[in-house]
């Protein structure tokens, strides 16, 4: 054991370097072949399946599950792309169970989907695996477009132009490309540095060219892409972290969970994580999830999710929930911090039960303190240095049909922009449609979009 | 609890269910195994004439079709009869008979088409103890290029011959085994009666190439790039056994005569629909090369729950469903059903629609929320969407009431009548 296991504050090495490697394997690894036979033999090859139509990037499921079970992995994997240049880290982040699993009729039949999100994973491995890109790109347009962020918009949108022919540059604010595929996913969920891997191979296709640490309205402006660019997409995502709005928030160690998650993707010795022994995750969605389940992997003691609402409404799927508590992580919900209390570092933090009703959340008398040596804030993220002539709803880009913004010339998609929830899949989704629209209107051939 | 006790042709078994004359059935380690398991008899691996045995293959010797998750619905195999001496034979089929005087065992022969060959061998096998014989007239491959099994099979003047050779020779009683791959199976049945037979058996293997290798180039069982066919059993082929033993079992010229059902018997419930269309027991094969020789207990238990569920003896299921296989003129026309679905069961897979509005009728309408519903002005009942739904009775059949309109036809139901009297039939007008 550590010896640094129990000890108090926010310490590296809780576990020993091999506790460590254990904790942070792979979450649902790979299935064999056999297995891959097996779970494909249950799906039924549905009329108009439900899964499609619960899938954003509306991948042809049964298609690519009949084409694994006759033993057609590759083409499994090119139905797949075709939708979905991202179907391999969306195998793996994807919440399935509220998408296509959770719309499977086995559902409805045994409570058993077919294992869709573990079968896309075995066949975009597959044809990954061989290292060359799939894709050939159509002859040259002459046309040029600016993508704004790396992340699975920016990049599905560039993959879809580039394919057509045109040439991409992107312009991303951080030193690595991915977005949050990169640097905002549990480590679990995608081994072995995926994120880069896929990243690598979807540049395969070639016309993508990417410039790092350029972020808009510092180094580059709207303007002046536009000026330059045929059209400009705007894929940058969520700069900005909620605050919570409670007394003494500013005390050390109270940290925005996707900085925590993202400095544990870029760690290269865990060991050296500092992490606290009591743990307390502020918010419901899957980034809460995420800091908590790893909190506890890193060796924290004692970590609680702490959300404002009824568990019900928890943006965290209930199998992301299952997969928090079976690694000993404690759910309150209900209930809203007031106040972080300490001397320089948090101590405990004080929390408010909740009611919810028709009038909105109230805070109620009844009050509880939780212990704490570390807070991670996981209640949103908001848009961040965004031009100011761009018409915004709700706090994001306001987008039209695939991804048009108020601006001629300028389309946007992903976390960035309205329309869908903040998944990975919908942002690959949206950065394809815009491409596809975008193309349309360069070069005035038709729209294909699957599904 | 009911009886199984069988005693099919004077040949007693505690049960009905036998293993067929086939690889199970070769030796004598086997047929222990088979006997403390429960099965009731065993038909022996085909015997041949003295001399040297006939050899096998030394690659692959089976094919095989897979169901999902790689489930065996049927096998081929280019085996040939027993390849082991007929003295070892002989000698493990006494020593077995000796232990196991309650069960059956009836020895398979195929030997050459001549008198004296059939007569030394029933010579050979008189002290073996053996309860009787099974003659092989349908071994598909390798013995019928040599004159036998399904190339005398397939002869019903041969049949008839080598019958009556087996019966003049022979107090034993007497099966003769038919080849399925004939046109017509009631010539065979009728040719063996006419020998003096006292129960068929059927039906031996089917004619096959299960696969082709799409690399070699070669059908599957690839012997050095060479592939021959094979005869084809298991639960693939049970609906055309089933078909064969009713034509016999109905057929004038052959009906009473004892049965013997063979192909594709799974569970018990495939024995007892055997044996309600008239076989007097059952043979067994592929299910045991598939899950082995305790299967055998399942089809006993089964076949007695049945049984005593439905009040029966064993020998009232015998041919109980006979009399309803009858020829297609003489089915109700005026009989109306529709295809109703069960929403509370339906999971809304969409495969009834599918199959119906690609391939059938148009008759199943998908409504918002993917509610499925049949169209009964649309709907003739031809049962494919009950087929195709993966969920047992989601989709069932309603008959309409005597004077019901079919809302397909707007006709009201009638009564009882058939082909051989409707307005369409020519021959019908022409005997007015």
């Amino acid at each position: 054991m550590s010896q640094a296991r129990l000890s108090p504050g926010v310490v590296p090495g809780r576990l020993t370097p091999n506790e460590l490697v254990a904790n942070f394997v792979d979450v649902a690894p790979p299935l064999t072949p056999h297995e891959a036979r097996v779970a494909a033999d249950r799906c039924y090859f549905c009329h108009d399946a439900p899964c499609i139509t619960a899938c954003p990037t509306s991948i042809d499921i049964p298609l690519f599950i009949r084409q694994i079970a006759t033993e057609t992995p590759d083409a499994a994997a090119m139905t797949i792309f075709h939708a979905n240049i991202f179907g391999g880290m969306c195998a793996r982040v994807c919440p399935t169970e509220t998408l296509c699993e959770g719309a499977c009729v086995r559902m409805e039949a045994e409570g058993k989907p077919v294992e869709i999100g573990a079968l896309q994973r075995f066949a975009t491995d597959g044809l990954m695996a061989r290292g060359s890109h799939p894709f050939k790109r159509a002859p040259s347009t002459g046309k040029r477009v600016a993508v704004v962020g790396a992340g699975p918009a920016g990049l599905s949108c560039a993959h879809r132009l580039a394919a057509k022919g045109h040439d991409v540059t992107i312009f991303d604010a951080r030193p690595k490309p991915g977005g949050l595929n990169e640097y905002g996913i549990a480590s679990y969920k995608a081994v072995d540095g995926f994120a880069q891997a896929e990243v690598d191979w979807l540049l395969g296709i070639g016309g993508i060219q990417i410039r790092h640490e350029q972020r808009l309205g510092e180094q580059i402006s709207l303007d002046g892409l536009k000026a330059e660019y045929d059209a400009v997409f705007l894929g940058m995502g969520l700069a900005g972290v909620n605050a919570l709005r409670a007394q003494g928030e500013d005390r050390r160690n109270v940290l925005d969970a996707v900085s925590f998650i993202r400095d544990l993707r870029q760690a290269t010795d865990l060991a050296a994580l500092p992490i606290g022994r009591d743990v307390v995750v502020i918010g419901g969605g899957m980034t809460a999830v995420d800091a908590a389940v790893q909190a506890r992997l890193l060796g924290a003691e004692n970590v609680s999710i702490v959300y404002r609402r009824d568990q019900s409404r928890m943006g965290a799927s209930r199998h992301e929930q299952d997969h928090a508590t079976a690694n000993g992580v404690r759910i309150i919900c209900n209930a809203a911090p007031v106040a972080v209390h300490g001397n320089g570092s948090v101590v405990e933090v004080e929390f408010c039960y909740t009611t919810d009703g028709p009038s909105g959340l109230t805070l109620t008398d009844n009050r509880f303190r939780l212990k704490a040596d570390q807070v991670f804030r996981a209640i949103g993220q908001r848009l961040q240095g965004v031009p100011e002539e761009l018409k915004l709803q709700n706090g994001k880009i306001a987008i039209t049909g695939p991804g048009r913004t108020s601006l001629g010339g300028v389309w946007a998609g992903g976390d960035c922009a309205t329309g869908g929830d903040d998944l990975t899949v919908t942002a690959v989704a949206q950065g394809r449609d815009a491409a596809e629209d975008m193309d349309a209107l360069l070069t005035g051939r038709p729209v294909e979009i699957p599904g | 609890m009911a009886d199984l006790r069988s005693n099919f042709i004077g040949i007693k078994s505690p049960n009905p269910f036998w293993l067929a004359s086939a690889p199970p059935t070769d030796k004598e380690y086997n047929v222990r195994r088979a006997f403390q398991a429960g099965w009731g008899g065993v038909v022996w691996k085909t015997l041949g004439s003295e001399g040297p045995p006939v050899v096998n293959v030394n690659g692959p010797r089976y094919g095989v079709i897979h169901g999902p998750d790689r489930r065996v619905l049927g096998i081929n195999n280019i085996e040939l009869i027993t390849d082991r001496p007929l003295e070892v034979n002989l000698r493990e089929i006494k020593s077995v008979k000796r232990d196991y005087p309650d069960r059956a065992l009836v020895i398979s022969l195929m030997v050459p088409c001549d008198e004296d060959s059939w007569r030394d061998i029933l010579h050979r096998i008189e002290d073996t103890g053996a309860d009787g014989v099974e003659l092989n007239f349908g071994c598909p491959h390798g013995m019928a290029e040599r004159g036998m099994g399904s190339a005398v099979g397939q002869v019903p003047e041969y049949i008839e011959m080598v019958t009556r050779w087996v019966k003049t020779h022979s107090r034993m009683p007497c099966i003769v085994k038919l080849t399925p791959n004939i046109s017509d199976i009631r010539k065979p049945a009728e040719a063996a009666r006419r020998g003096g037979a006292d129960a068929v058996s059927l039906i031996n293997t089917i004619n096959s190439i299960t696969s082709v290798d799409l690399d070699l180039f070669a059908p599957q069982p690839t012997i050095d790039g060479k592939g021959s066919h094979g005869g084809y059993c298991g639960p693939a082929v049970k609906p055309i056994a089933l078909n064969m033993v009713a034509e016999i079992a109905r057929n004038p010229a052959t009906a009473g005569l004892p049965i013997s059902g063979i192909g594709g018997v799974t569970t018990w419930r495939d024995a007892a629909e055997f044996m309600a269309l008239g076989a007097g027991n059952v043979q067994v094969c592929t299910a045991a090369m598939t899950y082995g020789f305790k299967v055998v207990q399942e089809m006993i238990s089964g076949l007695r729950d049945y049984l005593d569920s439905h009040e029966m003896a064993l020998s009232d299921l015998i041919g109980r469903a006979t009399p309803n296989v009858t020829d297609w003129q003489h089915l109700n026309l005026n009989y109306v059903t529709k295809a109703v679905i069960d929403q509370d069961l339906c999971i809304s897979c969409g495969r009834c629609f599918a199959a119906c509005e690609d391939t059938s009728h148009q008759a199943i309408g998908m409504k918002p929320g993917r509610v499925f519903e049949v169209i009964e002005e649309e709907c003739v009942a031809c049962n494919l969407c009950i087929d195709v739904c993966p969920v047992e009775n989601c989709i069932t059949m309603r008959e309409l009431e005597v004077g019901e309109i079919d809302k397909r036809t707007g006709i009201a139901r009638g009564g009882y009548a058939n082909w051989t009297s409707h307005p369409n039939n020519p021959m019908a007008r022409a005997a007015e």
